[in-house]
């Protein structure tokens, strides 16, 4: 007779489901491409608070970050959209269904070449999607040509430096209007992880630019966006705690070093200030500690800016609460007496 | 220059002897921006509330004030509304055009004018009317400000007395224009009343045009195409609209936004069963539309030729991830900016190929009011049920002109929403792939995000029939032709033809707009040589078996289009046989104007070799780059 022994049981999050629906497919970047880790980062985040991926979407444009929804949630739909023009078809399906939670995954030539423009109009209406931009300063897929936001001065593989200045999609997105906003480095698990589950905790658009090295076109010598330069140049804004509203722990902390800040689900977000008068939830404080790093020839990492109670898009338009694209035809369709009344004012 | 042709004049001349009853044309010439618009709408309702058919154009340059801009009316006992090439009663109102439109008449014709003018010196073969439009204003509206745009109600006045048109039909539809603005009511019926008066005073007919009451247009009511199709769109029950501004199709998404504050808020919370988003182009309106179809809304977007150009890339997107949606294009004059307040139907090409690779696309083509309502319906439920952009081809002409039509019928079946897995269907499948052709008809099953059935990755790049990426030839040849036998399936589901067949050699085909001058111009050549003509108006593309079997049924086939090269016979060419091929001919009116009756006429008799060329008139006749080999 045979024994069977018993699985050891598997590890499961707050909603029952195991780390495999939340796993993707075999990645087909390069190895020691930083977006691979971004894509741990993702999975970890979403495992961890607990959300049902099968109310996630994916949103990509076109180059090698926008290939990286296929390698996480596999149990969520995904739509790898046209080159730059992300964002609209993010918009189009959260309008339709106000329930699903957006993720959209873009490149910096995605974004701030060929995308700015939807990228700016996203920013605006503050859509609820966590907007993440892969940012290895170069076009990977087409072999190592400079993007928008390649610093000035940093060089190419073919030695070539780039002449014109970058584009901070952080600065920009705080200016046109997104609601939480950060920067953060592909190599530092812990803080991305940390930004990532807080931004599953903010309704609005979460702008996260993160730098993540290409390791086959931009990972030497004179790049601004190398492994190396990146690690020296991260200049990591005080520690980014973050306890989600499911989690019954009271935090001490102190409100001269430490800012608290209520998400919209609740979730609580401590982060510690760099400088006495620093206050993320301040858009000006905010820009100056962008603009001032930036001078210093440095990147701030960590949650730059966050606005938790202002109105997202969904909100703005004041849809009804269930998804649009689930109503049925008696609430989409007028009544006989509605058509007989235009008809009457034509006549 | 004058939107008149200087056409040919055959018809004998009228006299003051003659009574032409309800048969004519008005063409009033304003400057735009002067508020003409109420009094040519207040002009034409009275005719149609006197039961006289009657149709408006207004010929308008693209500008906000200050140019000159042309209404032209036509009233028509027996029914035809489409363009009349002659102007046979204008009024003057534009001191900058006045003298070529005066010229551009024919004898006979009748002139109402600002006195000051003095067009009565240009000629002395037509009827003048001095109207003293500033003096007479004055008395009426004290404030000077105000004048300008009373002084267009005096005309009305005026033509009232002229034209035998009850003043109290004037005051009927002024009422109905005007709405609850009591004040302005009052104003401008002191501007009627005193150009009635004139012209009793002062005026004697000369001209033989009379409007007589009947009993054609009750019941009916009068409303622009774009209009139509935002009250369809509401009642296919659309929930996503994305737009960007652009003429002549802005009025489409604003009539709809109307419609749906009033209609569409739900009944018991006051908050909106739709989002209707203006977007920052028309790339990010057909983006929204895709995001939106994808996850399950009715979604539509509208434009005109430089939006159906933007929206090139994102169009092959949904055919190749088979996306459903729905884009109006209201087509007007291209190429580039073109001319954007002019008519034409120069995007049949372009859209039904729209986007690199090999695209088909499936376009509606309406030619009234009624069918920019019901199209619209169809629309949605072919998007849905074929998964892939549905056009529906309206144009300028049909859009933003005044229609009469019989009152709109309320959809009483449901509303098709196309293959959508269900839990049932998975288990009568056994097994699912996005793209697999399970039922032989090309159209696959979708899921859609949210709803808790199976996932899958949509994506613009190479895929096989689970929606994974793949490169190889057999995956990329199966999906191709699979879409390929989708576009077939099409044929059986999208609205047929209207032919009337006739014993002839002759098949005359058209399309849209295209209709009213067809309608009306088979009359004629029967009336004026004998000539006996078939028609088959398209309604859809891809084309139905009726086109072929038409075709086979005459010897020679004329089709008629407003654009330069015969783009729907261009379509026709990439399928049809050799020996059909041999038959087709071509009529291309691309003037920027509507197509007339006379022009249509006057192209087939000279490509039968009934007409001389030179007899007819310079502008719009022309074989363009495609002529048929009649020409």
């Amino acid at each position: 007779m045979a024994t069977t022994t018993p699985e050891p049981a598997k590890k499961t999050n707050r909603i029952g489901l195991e780390m495999q629906p939340y796993r993707g497919g075999k990645t087909t970047l390069c190895a020691g491409c930083g977006h691979n880790a971004i894509s741990e980062r993702i999975i970890d985040a979403f495992f961890e608070m607990g959300v049902d991926p099968r109310q996630v979407v994916k949103l990509s444009g076109i180059g090698c970050s926008s290939k990286s929804p296929a390698y996480f949630l596999g149990a969520a739909h995904g739509f790898n959209a046209v080159h730059g023009r992300m964002p609209s078809v993010g918009t189009g399906a959260i309008l339709a269904n106000r329930k699903l939670i957006a993720i959209g995954i873009s490149g910096d030539g995605d974004t701030g070449a060929i995308g700015i423009g939807q990228f700016v109009h996203l920013m605006r209406r503050n859509l609820p999607i966590i907007y993440i931009i892969e940012d290895n300063g170069c076009y990977g897929l087409t072999k190592g040509q400079f993007s928008p936001t390649a610093d000035l001065g940093s060089k190419a593989k073919t030695g070539i430096a780039n002449d014109l200045p970058p584009i901070d999609t952080c600065a920009l997105a705080i200016q046109l209007g997104a609601s939480f906003v950060a920067r953060s480095f592909s190599g530092d698990k812990k803080q991305l992880l940390s930004i990532l589950k807080a931004s599953l905790g903010h309704r609005g658009t979460c702008m996260i630019d993160v730098i993540s090295p290409c390791t086959t076109f931009n990972d030497h010598e004179g790049s601004t966006k190398s492994y190396a330069y990146a690690k020296e140049h991260d200049e990591v804004l005080g520690e980014v705690s973050f306890v989600p509203f499911f989690e019954d722990i009271s935090v001490e902390y102190d409100p001269g070093t430490t800012k608290a800040v209520e998400l919209h689900d609740g979730s609580k977000l401590y982060l510690k200030k760099v400088a006495e008068d620093y206050d993320p939830t301040d858009k000006f404080t905010a820009m100056r500690l962008i603009h001032e790093t930036s001078r210093r020839g440095e990147f701030a990492t960590g949650i730059l800016y966050v606005e938790p109670d202002k109105d997202d898009f969904v909100t703005l338009l004041d849809l009804v609460d269930e998804p649009l694209a689930s109503l049925p035809l008696e609430r989409t369709r007028p009544g006989r007496e509605a058509l007989e009344e235009v008809m009457e004012s034509l006549r | 220059m004058s939107p008149s042709d200087l056409a040919v004049q055959e018809a004998a001349v009228p006299s003051a002897t003659v009574r032409v009853v309800n048969d004519f044309s008005i063409q009033v010439a304003t400057v735009n921006g002067s508020g003409s618009q109420t009094a040519n709408l207040v002009l034409l309702r009275s005719i149609f509330q006197s039961g006289v058919p009657v149709s408006g154009k207004n010929m308008f340059p693209s500008n906000i004030a200050g140019l000159p801009t042309w209404y032209t009316i036509r009233a028509n006992k027996d029914g035809y509304i489409g363009r009349k090439k002659e102007t046979d009663f204008l009024v003057a109102m534009n001191a900058e055009t006045a003298k070529e439109d005066v010229l551009s008449l024919e004898p006979g014709a009748a002139v109402l004018y600002d006195e000051p003018l003095k067009l009565n010196a240009l000629r002395n073969d037509l009827v003048f009317y001095p109207v003293p439009f500033d003096k007479l204003v004055a008395d009426v509206c004290k404030d000077a400000k105000l004048r300008r745009l009373v002084k267009n109600m005096i005309y009305d006045g005026v033509l009232s007395r002229l034209l035998n048109i009850e003043l109290r039909q004037m005051e009927h539809a002024l009422k109905k224009q005007m709405g609850k603005k009591a004040k302005a009511v009052e104003l401008n019926m002191g501007a009627l009343n005193a150009g009635f008066a004139f012209a009793e005073k002062n005026l004697t007919k000369g001209d033989p045009y009379w409007i007589e009451p009947m009993d054609k247009t009750s019941g009916m009511i009068l409303i622009e195409g774009n209009a139509a199709a935002a009250l369809g769109c509401m009642m296919a029950g659309v929930t996503v609209v994305a737009w960007y501004p652009i003429t002549p199709s802005s009025s489409l998404p604003e009539t709809l936004i109307g419609y749906m504050r009033k209609y569409r808020m739900d009944k018991e919370t006051g908050k909106a069963t739709f989002a209707i988003v203006q977007a920052e182009d028309e790339i990010a309106s057909i983006g929204m539309v895709i995001g939106a179809g994808w996850a399950g809304a009715r979604a539509m977007t509208s434009t005109a030729g430089p939006g159906i150009s933007l929206m090139s890339e994102f169009t092959g997107l949904a055919y190749y991830a088979e996306v459903p949606g729905v884009i109006f294009d209201i087509q007007r004059v291209g190429p580039s900016t073109g001319l954007p307040t002019r008519t034409a139907q120069g995007d049949i090409i372009t859209t039904g190929l729209l986007s690199h690779g090999d695209t088909r696309h499936i376009m509606l083509i309406p030619s009234s009011v009624e069918e920019c309502y019901t199209m619209a319906m169809d629309a949605f439920d072919l998007a849905e049920r074929f998964q892939t952009i549905v056009f529906v081809m309206s144009d300028l002409d049909l859009g933003m002109n005044t229609w009469m039509s019989n009152p709109f019928q309320y959809p009483d079946g449901p509303i098709d929403r196309g293959k959508v897995l269900d839990e049932a269907t998975l288990k009568r499948l056994g097994e699912w792939g996005r793209y697999m052709d399970v039922d032989g008809d090309g159209i696959p099953y979708r899921t859609i995000p949210g709803d808790g059935m199976p996932s899958y990755f949509a994506r613009g790049s190479g895929h096989n029939e689970r929606g994974q990426y793949s490169e190889r030839p057999d995956d990329y040849v199966n999906n191709l032709d699979r879409l390929g036998r989708k576009f077939e399936t099409a044929r059986k589901y999208v609205p047929k033809p209207e032919v009337v067949d006739e014993a002839t050699e002759i098949g005359i085909i058209g399309y849209g707009t295209s209709h009213w001058a067809i309608d009306e111009s088979r009359v004629q050549l029967e009336r004026e040589t004998g000539i006996k003509t078939a028609y088959l108006r398209l309604r859809a593309y891809p084309f139905t078996d009726d086109l072929t079997a038409f075709i086979d049924r005459y010897k020679r086939i004329y089709i008629v289009e407003q654009n330069r090269d015969a783009q729907m016979a261009g379509l026709m060419r990439l399928e049809l046989s050799p020996e059909r091929i041999d038959k087709l001919r071509s009529v291309l009116h691309y003037n920027g104007l509507p197509i007339d009756a006379r022009s249509v006429s006057d192209a087939i008799l000279i490509q039968e070799g009934r007409k001389d060329k030179a007899s007819v008139s310079r502008t719009v006749v022309s074989g363009g780059l495609a002529a048929g080999k009649g020409e």
